[in-house]
């Protein structure tokens, strides 16, 4: 059956009538958390997937869809209102949509930022239905010494290609290797690194470690700066509708924006950041208004936003089609696939093709809920931003110890009399370590990555040797391979070159931190 | 994220050498575990432990990088992190983690939201205690009930009907 036909059967599922409550509660529950001051796209689908756990796959990842759309809609409304740069690929939005919002137009920041994320949110969501059967087709043809290779370039490009350091890019990304081999080795049977305990034999979860590390670490994290931090809520107003020339100047931005943020998230390049970024840069070289950038000008907000949001659907190319999380947030969802028995990949295509077709589908659905939802609620989501911290932080702190007790609430532990559940023990310990790293400039989203795709790495690797029976070499054998692995090595030389030239700063800038 | 005054000086870096070695112990640990497994011959080339010691090796490399980044003091600045309001966090995550099984979700959830609040200046705790606790049993109710969540039951929530 040709893309139509698929994204057709798609669409009646998701418009089915359960279907589209659960895309209703996802992009509300989404857009709601999201909205929240200090919690980025990957901490509310973290957060939110325990909600998922006793629905239906097909259902649960709607839901998710939502989830994820609706977090990156209520991460732009944050930034414009509220200029907190915590989440990475709002920052941009923040430069210039802020400044609007102090003069007293942020309404129509709010509109172009909604109406962008929408229109580009469309388009990407196309990009991503007509391109996946492509690559699917394309990924049957990869070996495991070919998936091994797109591991490690995914591996170097979350990691050490940007942000400010490659060491400590690297280092967090071992970290999470490290982690990702605790537990019973799948082809062995035997266990590693578990030191006897039981509850480490099925590994470390990555909602545990991600909830840990961007809830509990980040919460630290400000309640130990927040004296040096202050938090302005700018109240929008006047009209929140767009004037003709608003939508003369947002509209090419837009679309601009799309088309440089969908590639950028398709490609195994991590970081929606990164779009948002080029974004900027374009919008202020083509600007007719040079001077009222870095004053609020309307394109800066429209342009990166867009991006933010294609490169967002971006992503979901290589994590449906190959398997592949290239950022945190993805990493998240491949995990809730995973508590399905799903695994992302060619396959998933072939196998469960209704169920791909049905969540596509849904984004598309999410997509016209959040643009109807977003606009006429900005009132409610602006009360949001204004709770309190002390509350705020402490409300973050109990929905991240709910989920994980949610997931796993076996009381394991035990101190004398005193039996504790084990998950929460492993929640605060990773908590620490987040904060750590966040305190000395690591980033965090590696360590997430290499948590939950360095065991798939190495089962590859095994396939792969065990296939030319230990004879390392043939991991370049293959064409696609060599290509990938040249792909990785100019991703580390050519950001090196940039930072030996002193240009380092514009890579720091694209520290992928959040998402 | 870092707004913190830049550092004058540049000097070793005691807490990033610090890491420098934590990172070459994790490695020591990874090959001490994998040098008591006992991988059958057939294994013996591509078994469980190549990817752990491969693992162990690139740690030993960033080790070394991390511990002459620290001597040339490279580390982005830091800024000064005030302890207390830290300490109130963790010691509500403990405080929860040591209560949940006998307490009941509200109640140790409560203190953990209390604690939290104090950690970010809000008090006294007389007052922050119960609402957290409020919540915390509203929050059980949605979850445990609404949602068939498994959270622990204590006391409190067996009044709920």
């Amino acid at each position: 059956m040709d893309t139509f036909g698929l994204l057709g059967q798609g669409l009646i599922a998701a418009m089915q009538w359960q279907n589209l409550i659960y895309a209703f509660i996802g992009v509300t529950l989404g857009t709601a958390v999201g909205v929240l001051p200090g919690i980025g796209p990957a901490l509310t689908v973290a957060l939110l997937l325990p909600v998922t756990y006793r629905l239906d796959p097909a259902g649960s990842l709607i839901m998710f869809a939502g989830i994820y759309y609706g977090g990156m809609y209520g991460g732009s409304t944050t930034s414009i209102l509220l200029n907190t740069p915590g989440e990475s690929a709002s920052i941009v939005t923040a430069l210039e949509g802020n400044k609007m919002a102090r003069k007293g137009r942020g309404g129509p920041a709010l509109a172009t930022s909604a109406i962008g994320s929408f229109v580009a949110g469309l388009i990407a969501t196309l990009g991503l239905a007509f391109i996946a059967p492509f690559v699917v087709k394309f990924a049957l043809m990869f070996g495991p010494a070919d998936y091994f290779a797109l591991m490690i370039l995914a591996f170097i490009t979350v990691s050490a290609a940007f942000g400010d350091s490659a060491l400590r890019g690297l280092t967090a990304l071992f970290i999470g290797l490290g982690l990702g081999v605790i537990g019973i080795d799948l082809q062995t049977g035997q266990a590693r690194l578990a030191f006897g305990i039981p509850d480490l034999l099925d590994g470390i979860e990555v909602t545990t470690l991600a909830v840990a590390m961007f809830a509990i670490g980040e919460t630290l994290m400000i309640a130990s700066t927040s004296g040096s931090i202050k938090d302005e809520v700018i109240a929008v107003k006047g009209s929140i509708w767009m004037t003709a020339e608003d939508w003369k100047r947002s509209w090419g931005a837009w679309l601009r924006g799309t088309a440089i943020g969908f590639p950028i998230g398709a490609m195994p390049a991590g970081g929606a950041e990164i779009g948002t970024f080029f974004s900027y840069a374009t919008e202020k070289q083509l600007t007719k208004h040079p001077e009222e950038f870095g004053e609020g000008a309307i394109e800066g907000v429209a342009g990166p936003e867009a991006a933010n949001n294609a490169s967002a659907a971006g992503t979901l190319v290589p994590l449906l089609t190959l398997g592949l999380p290239t950022t945190a947030t993805a990493a998240i969802m491949l995990a809730g696939f995973q508590q399905f028995g799903l695994q992302p990949g060619p396959l998933l295509f072939a196998n469960n093709a209704s169920l791909v077709w049905a969540l596509i589908a849904s984004l598309l659905v999410a997509n016209f809920m959040l643009v109807v939802l977003n606009l006429p609620l900005i009132g409610l989501w602006v009360r949001l931003l204004t709770i309190p911290k002390p509350w705020l932080y402490g409300g973050i702190l109990v929905f991240a110890t709910l989920g994980t007790l949610g997931a796993n609430g076996a009381m394991s532990g035990h101190i004398g009399p005193i039996s504790f559940s084990f998950e929460l023990m492993m929640l605060l310990a990773f908590g620490i370590l987040g904060y750590l790293l966040r305190r000395f400039g690591y980033p965090i989203a590696p360590v997430v990555v290499g948590l939950i795709l360095g065991p798939m790495a190495e089962q590859q690797l095994r396939r792969a040797l065990a296939i030319s029976q230990g004879d390392f070499t043939a991991l370049f054998h293959s064409p696609i391979a060599i290509v990938l692995y040249m792909l990785a090595t100019a991703a580390i030389l050519i950001p090196l070159y940039f930072r030996l030239r002193g240009k380092g700063e514009v890579f720091s800038q694209l520290a992928s931190d959040e998402d | 994220m870092s707004i913190g005054e830049p550092k004058l000086a540049r000097r070793p870096d005691g807490a990033a050498l610090f890491i420098a070695v934590i990172l070459a112990v994790i490695a020591g640990i990874i090959i001490w575990q994998m040098s008591l497994m006992r991988v059958p011959p057939v294994q013996q080339r591509v078994g469980p432990t190549v990817f752990p010691y491969a693992i162990a090796g690139a740690l030993i490399l960033l080790s070394i990088g991390t511990a002459v980044s620290a001597l040339r003091g490279s580390f982005p600045a830091r800024e000064k992190g005030s302890m207390a309001p830290m300490a109130w966090i963790v010691a509500g995550l403990l405080a929860q983690i040591l209560l949940l099984s006998t307490a009941g979700f509200a109640v140790a959830t409560g203190l953990l939201f209390a604690f939290t609040a104090k950690g970010f200046g809000r008090g006294p705790l007389w007052q922050t205690i119960p609402i957290g606790i409020v919540f915390a049993l509203i929050v059980w109710f949605i979850f445990a009930r609404g949602l068939q969540l498994s959270l622990p039951a204590g006391p409190l929530e067996r009044l709920l009907p």
